[in-house]
């Protein structure tokens, strides 16, 4: 037992060792999706993003339809590239709301000229308040709203071709 | 000579011309993300709560360390907030509601998190029963 023994601090050494450096050469990167799914949408009022087009408010959300709010900037890369699958969602009839988190109009504007317009109106966030009031932790996200206002679904990062149907079918289970 | 520059020029020109993927906004940074408040009791409290909230971007950071642009906007709310009077256990509340435990450098005890707590007394209570023994040990030989 005593020589068994001797052994455990060497063994307790390598138990560590392996745990660190699987760590270090593999870190986990981690998303943190948001607690408020399965809650009311917080209660938000956003002035217009973009001149000429509605602001964005929680009460607007909360209209019996679903629908998504998408939290992007002009000034995302990732968001350029979920640009063509909101268009399509949005031909379907899909509403689609728009949080623009630190965007300025002008850069909007061109963004929007560029990568087209999905959004049946556009709430500029200039100091990402109502993204932290989310729970969202980047651009782009998208949030998935039932006709009561009740968030059902978080969708971290860009929407690719293959999540559209998914989204579809969640749209429909939250009429 | 002609021959290994050409690469390496051509290397640090693509370096420069690129852009970062991980863009930030061309927006300045909120009033209070780089400002202190005038009440330096409050500007405490509010650094006090800053230096335990965790940064969704550097992730390993808090955000009174991290130059992330949403750590400065979360700066910002908490200063503004703690102005207004609110306390600073409420706005962790607050922030944990919307990003769980994970937001906080304080976890709380609770079923999955009370070992952190009982084990270093615990640890203490053996280093001590071990080293009262062995020091019996000596006096009786």
């Amino acid at each position: 037992m005593r020589k068994l023994l001797i052994w455990l601090p060497l063994g307790l050494f390598i138990t560590f060792l392996v745990v660190f450096a699987t760590g270090l050469i593999s870190p986990e990167s981690k998303t943190i999706p948001s607690k408020m799914v399965g809650k009311p949408m917080p209660p938000f009022a956003l002035g217009p993003g973009l001149p000429g087009k509605p602001g964005l408010s929680s009460a607007e959300l909360a209209n019996g339809q679903p629908h998504l709010v998408n939290v992007f900037a002009s000034w995302c890369v990732p968001c350029i590239a979920e640009a063509p699958q909101l268009r399509q969602l949005a031909e379907a009839g899909v509403p689609i709301y728009g949080i623009a988190i630190r965007d300025r109009p002008e850069d909007l504007a061109r963004f929007i000229a560029r990568n087209g317009d999905p959004f049946r109106a556009i709430g500029g966030d200039p100091n990402s308040s109502v993204q932290i009031a989310l729970g969202s932790s980047g651009v782009p996200e998208t949030f998935l709203v039932d006709g009561k206002g009740i968030i059902r679904r978080q969708h971290i990062g860009a929407i690719n071709p293959e999540d559209v149907p998914g989204i579809m079918s969640a749209l429909g289970d939250a009429r | 000579m002609r021959n290994w520059l050409h690469p390496v020029l051509l290397g640090a020109l693509a370096l420069l011309l690129s852009t970062p993927v991980l863009a930030d906004s061309l927006m300045p940074a909120a009033k209070y993300a780089d400002k202190q408040l005038a009440d330096p009791a409050k500007e405490h409290q509010a650094k006090v709560l800053m230096e335990t909230i965790r940064c969704l971007v550097c992730q390993g950071q808090s955000i009174a360390d991290s130059n992330a642009e949403m750590a400065g906007d979360m700066r910002a709310l908490i200063r503004t907030r703690i102005e207004a009077g609110e306390k600073p256990e409420a706005i962790r509340a607050w922030l944990i509601e919307r990003y769980g435990d994970w937001v906080s450098f304080k976890p709380p005890l609770d079923k999955l998190t009370w070992p952190l707590y009982a084990l270093p007394a615990l640890f203490l209570v053996l280093g001590i029963w071990i080293v009262s023994g062995r020091l019996k040990r000596r006096r009786k030989a």
